[in-house]
């Protein structure tokens, strides 16, 4: 039994960095309807800034941690500005290599920079483990769940409850008539692109604070594991990529400690391939139903 | 000097030409009807007076801009408001949050309020499901909501694309009402419909297009008397 929480717990925190990272994706597809492949990158690129700025600049955590930010925000912007508004009106094929060739640039920008072998790195988070009942939790698990209650909390206050959150989903409805109501839709869209890869940021930092090793491929697995939670919940929907990103969290950490660790990622997709087959627009997604 | 004023407009869809060189005016205070067939080219005109497409050549100008090449979310706070074809509420945002998205631009709150409750009272259905989704409105519903987001920009001049467009009779005299009310109270407003002879009968003057052309122009009541009209968009 106590094994079991264990796991559930382990689950709970992978699950909320793959929710993390699946909000990107979703937010993303929700207003620009395009799959930003380089999305597991943006990670990748949050982990190394904050090495850099904990290990070569010597900043101070909290310093560190903005800086990753920023790089991410800022990153996140200028890749839509570069690479996908110029195809805004180009065919879905020609946005998703374009997605894929983003990607491949900023791995391979990265083993340039930083080489190919993984940088050990000291994890940032100094909380203490917690036992209750005989259950130990990490420090590591508890700022992870954390931090994504409340990045979660925020983002859905941001989208529900503000102008610029309304005016984000004016825009994924329909943006000709969001455009009509004086909506500056370049801009939302860039807005868009900044809040997910600040998402990415936090996983980013939530991530290699766990794994403890920096290589230009490391956001590759968790951002295809998002991707596929992002599916999961429904794409396009925000409450379905936090769903499921935890859904899929649980569903590995269960697989990988009773069933086999080998297996553990077919179990994930498996479970993907079934719910899509009985809901084909994931757990959350809207069937869509034409109004004429 | 005319309000909107339109000078030689092209338009394209890739190499399809859509509007053919185009002029037209609206002045202050009018009702005006541009009718035509479908596939005439009305909604392209509207679209691209309203930035939503662009212009191929010509001049757009309003209240003396030249608005030709202005992005569209630009023109909303000018003045100029559009009841887009088809209505396009936000279907997944609330009654409310349409109308406040109309506001978009508009920045004073309690001025908002104002111009909400003048809504409101025009359209006393939009109050009585103010938290209900809009796409789960009644199509004619959804023709007010778009009117009464339109609204809440307040605009000096209004560009409707087939208000009636899908409802029944009863509506149908209901959105032509409201029309004229709105128009009564001040705002100008530029009328497309398929409806040649309601638009007609509430319209001051009126264009017919045909495919990317303005065919006839005239006062609205010479146009309801005119026999080509009458035999081609009449139906009598
Ligand atoms: N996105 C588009 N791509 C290519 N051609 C288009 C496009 N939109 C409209 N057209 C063409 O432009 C012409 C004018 O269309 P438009 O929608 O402006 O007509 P309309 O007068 O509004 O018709 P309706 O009364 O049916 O709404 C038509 O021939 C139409 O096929
Ligand atoms: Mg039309």
């Amino acid at each position: 039994m106590k094994n079991v929480i264990e796991q559930l717990i382990n689950g709970l925190s992978t699950g909320s960095i793959y929710a993390l990272i699946a909000l990107g994706y979703t937010m993303v597809y929700g207003i620009a309807r395009m799959i930003n492949f380089a999305h597991g990158d943006i990670i990748m690129v949050g982990a190394y800034a904050l090495y850099v700025g904990v290990s070569l600049m010597n900043l101070p955590i909290a310093a560190a941690i903005l800086l990753s930010i920023i790089v991410c925000a800022v990153l996140g912007i200028t890749v839509e500005k570069v690479a996908y508004k110029p195809l805004r009106k180009a065919p879905p094929l020609a946005v998703l290599i374009t997605a894929i060739g983003v990607s491949f640039l900023l791995q391979n920008l990265a083993l340039l920079i930083f080489k190919a072998t993984p940088i050990p790195f000291q994890s940032v988070i100094q909380v203490p483990s917690v036992s209750i009942g005989g259950i130990t939790i990490s420090g590591v698990t508890i700022v992870t769940l954390v931090m994504t209650l409340i990045s979660m909390v925020i983002l859905t206050l941001f989208i529900n409850q503000t102008r610029a959150g309304s005016a984000m989903r004016a825009v994924s409805e329909d943006k000709g008539a969001a455009e009509l109501m004086g909506i500056n839709v370049n801009r939302t869209i860039s807005q868009t692109f900044a809040i997910g890869s600040v998402l990415a940021a936090i996983a980013g930092i939530l991530y290699i604070c766990q794994y403890q090793s920096l290589r230009p491929t490391l956001g590759a697995l968790p951002g295809i594991k998002a991707f596929v939670a992002a599916v999961l919940g429904g794409i396009g929907n925000v409450p379905g990529a936090m769903l499921g990103g935890i859904v899929l969290g649980l569903i590995e950490s269960i697989a990988k400690a009773y069933i086999s660790t080998e297996l553990s990622d077919a179990i994930v997709f498996g479970v993907l391939v079934v719910v899509l087959l009985v809901r084909p627009s994931g757990l959350l997604g809207k069937l869509k139903n034409e109004k004429v | 000097m005319a309000m909107l004023k339109v000078t030689d407009l092209k338009v394209s869809y890739g190499v399809i030409q859509a509007i053919k060189g185009i002029s037209f005016e609206v002045n202050k205070g009018e009702i005006v009807a541009l009718i035509g067939a479908n596939g005439a080219g009305k909604t392209t005109t509207l679209h691209t007076v309203t930035g939503l497409l662009s212009a191929q050549s010509g001049k757009i100008e309003y209240e003396g801009h030249d608005i030709t090449r202005m992005p569209g979310h630009k023109i909303v706070a000018l003045g100029m408001a559009h009841v887009p074809e088809g209505r396009r509420v936000f279907a997944e945002l609330t009654v409310l949050e349409n109308l406040k998205m109309g506001a978009y631009t508009r920045k004073d709150k309690t001025e908002i309020e104002d111009t909400l409750s003048k809504v409101y009272k025009r359209f006393p259905r939009l109050e009585e499901r103010k938290n209900q989704l809009a796409g789960t409105l009644s199509g004619g519903e959804q023709q007010m909501l778009a009117m009464g987001r339109a609204l809440m920009s307040k605009p000096e001049l209004i560009l409707m694309d087939e208000p009636s467009m899908g409802l029944s009779p009863i509506y149908v005299n209901e959105i032509f009402d409201i029309i004229q009310e709105i128009n009564h109270s001040g705002t100008t407003v530029l009328l497309v419909e398929q409806n040649a002879k309601k638009a007609l009968a509430i319209a001051d003057r009126a264009y017919v297009l045909e495919t990317g052309n303005i065919a006839l122009e005239g006062k609205a009541e010479e146009l309801l008397a005119n026999d080509s009209v009458k035999k081609a968009y009449l139906g009598e």
